[in-house]
């Protein structure tokens, strides 16, 4: 394994001074602007331990999903700050906060300090078994194939996320559109980044969900990026985001879970367990399920950013 | 020290930082930023071990990697939801405060209960 470089410990630096911005910027808004540059240098980091597709997850996720969703909810919240800072814990509570952190901290250093050495690993099965799908990307292998119990319950979770959102609207707003409606100048630059940046993005994000089968990339990153150009476009104001009780929105929303169910039962009857592709359809099979995916996780998100119904469908 | 070694450690000092800031910060917002670093901490672990576990010709074991990534994806559904509900808290009492002897105040639910 090699020496860190000074490259490495540069970054650690930066990385670590934004984290503690975070925490202690008095500003809520600029501790949440400290938290995206965060999220944006955190992807470096992953690239350095050799995890690409961790990288544009925490990109696309970390960095520009979340920080877009709470910048929005710290802009919203802004009249609470002054009653918040009345309620900041006393000196002993703070100071025992900080003697709990640096102890886990400690213990979780010295967990990393003394990991076992030759370290456990199962990339050998991984790539033994590589054959099995015909994809390229042992990253892939392993989320549609090797632990793909955990890719299908996760869509769940992402669904279930959406209906808890949805359930806070007020009942007579059951239906309505979700989130309050963005304006935006018309002849503004976020208007015209809105116009110009979608068809360059879609293409992008397909590609990337596409290259998923044999390098970096795949069905949550492309799905993100398609994800970002619809909240691009509604941001600037060009499109309203769709009313909840629309009617194609039901059946994009349950296409990935329910694809890959169906294909999971497929294994039950056809093959040997559930979610056990046949080898000669491996590759078609784990497509499809992914291409249903993207569409899914890209509306999802998207509807998840935009919030809970805020105002009544006809208007 | 070797580069892993080095962002291991740093994996650790964010999961103190988010603790220490979700335990201290009062406002809602701040501790789901705050859980959220002491989140990407913990990730941070699993592409340490899985750096380690290089081996069959890929940079890292592509296991841990393919958790986090899914990781990633719950902790981002958790955040949203939790944005969601401190966003309806504020729109039905007018405040967001987590304080359970907080003074009831006019609100600007539109619902109007």
């Amino acid at each position: 394994m090699t020496i860190a470089s000074a490259l490495e410990m540069a970054l650690v630096a930066v990385v670590l001074g934004v984290a503690v911005w975070t925490i202690a910027a008095r500003e809520t808004f600029a501790a949440v602007e400290g938290f995206v540059a965060y999220g944006l240098l955190l992807p470096l980091v992953w690239v350095r331990l050799d995890a690409v597709d961790v990288a544009l997850t925490e990109g696309a996720i970390g960095g520009g999903l979340s920080g877009v969703l709470l910048l929005g909810a710290a802009a919203r919240l802004r009249p609470t700050e002054t009653l918040a800072a009345a309620e900041r814990p006393g000196e002993i509570l703070r100071l025992a906060a900080a003697v709990l952190s640096a102890t886990v901290a400690a213990a979780l250093a010295a967990g990393v300090l003394f990991l076992p050495d030759p370290a456990p690993t199962l990339a050998p099965a991984a790539a033994a078994n590589a054959a099995a799908t015909g994809l390229g990307n042992p990253v892939t292998n392993v989320l549609m194939a090797f632990r793909a119990m955990d890719t299908m319950l996760e869509k769940v979770v992402l669904l279930l996320a959406l209906v808890g959102a949805w359930s806070l609207a007020p009942d007579h707003l059951w239906g309505g559109h979700p989130g309050p409606r963005h304006q935006a100048d018309p002849r503004g630059v976020l208007a015209f980044l809105a116009r110009l940046l979608p068809p360059v993005g879609i293409v992008v994000g397909i590609y990337v969900f596409w290259v998923g089968a044999d390098h970096p990339g795949g069905a949550f990153q492309g799905g993100t990026i398609l994800a970002a150009m619809w909240l691009l476009v509604m941001m600037a104001g060009l499109t309203d985001a769709p009313p909840i009780g629309h009617r194609w929105l039901r059946p994009m929303l349950i296409a990935g879970p329910v694809v890959f169910v169906v294909v999971g039962l497929g294994g039950l009857v056809v093959g040997d367990a559930f979610l056990a592709y046949p080898v000669a359809y491996a590759k078609p099979l784990i497509l499809t399920i992914e291409v249903a995916m993207t569409l899914t996780i890209a509306v999802t998100l998207g509807l998840l950013m935009a919030g809970a119904p805020e105002r009544s469908a006809e208007r | 020290m070797s580069a892993a070694t080095v962002f291991g450690l740093c994996a650790a000092v964010a999961v103190g930082l988010g603790l220490y800031g979700l335990i201290v910060n009062p406002q809602p917002l701040r501790k789901i930023l705050a859980f959220n670093l002491l989140g990407s901490g913990v990730f941070l672990f699993f592409g340490v071990v899985a750096r380690r576990g290089a081996a069959a010709g890929f940079g890292g074991d592509p296991v841990p990697q393919a958790l986090v990534i899914t990781g990633i994806v719950v902790a981002f559904s958790a955040t949203a939801l939790a944005v969601a509900l401190l966003l309806r808290l504020f729109q039905a009492t007018n405040s967001a405060t987590l304080r359970a002897d907080a003074p009831a105040s006019a609100g600007n639910d539109p619902t109007g209960a």
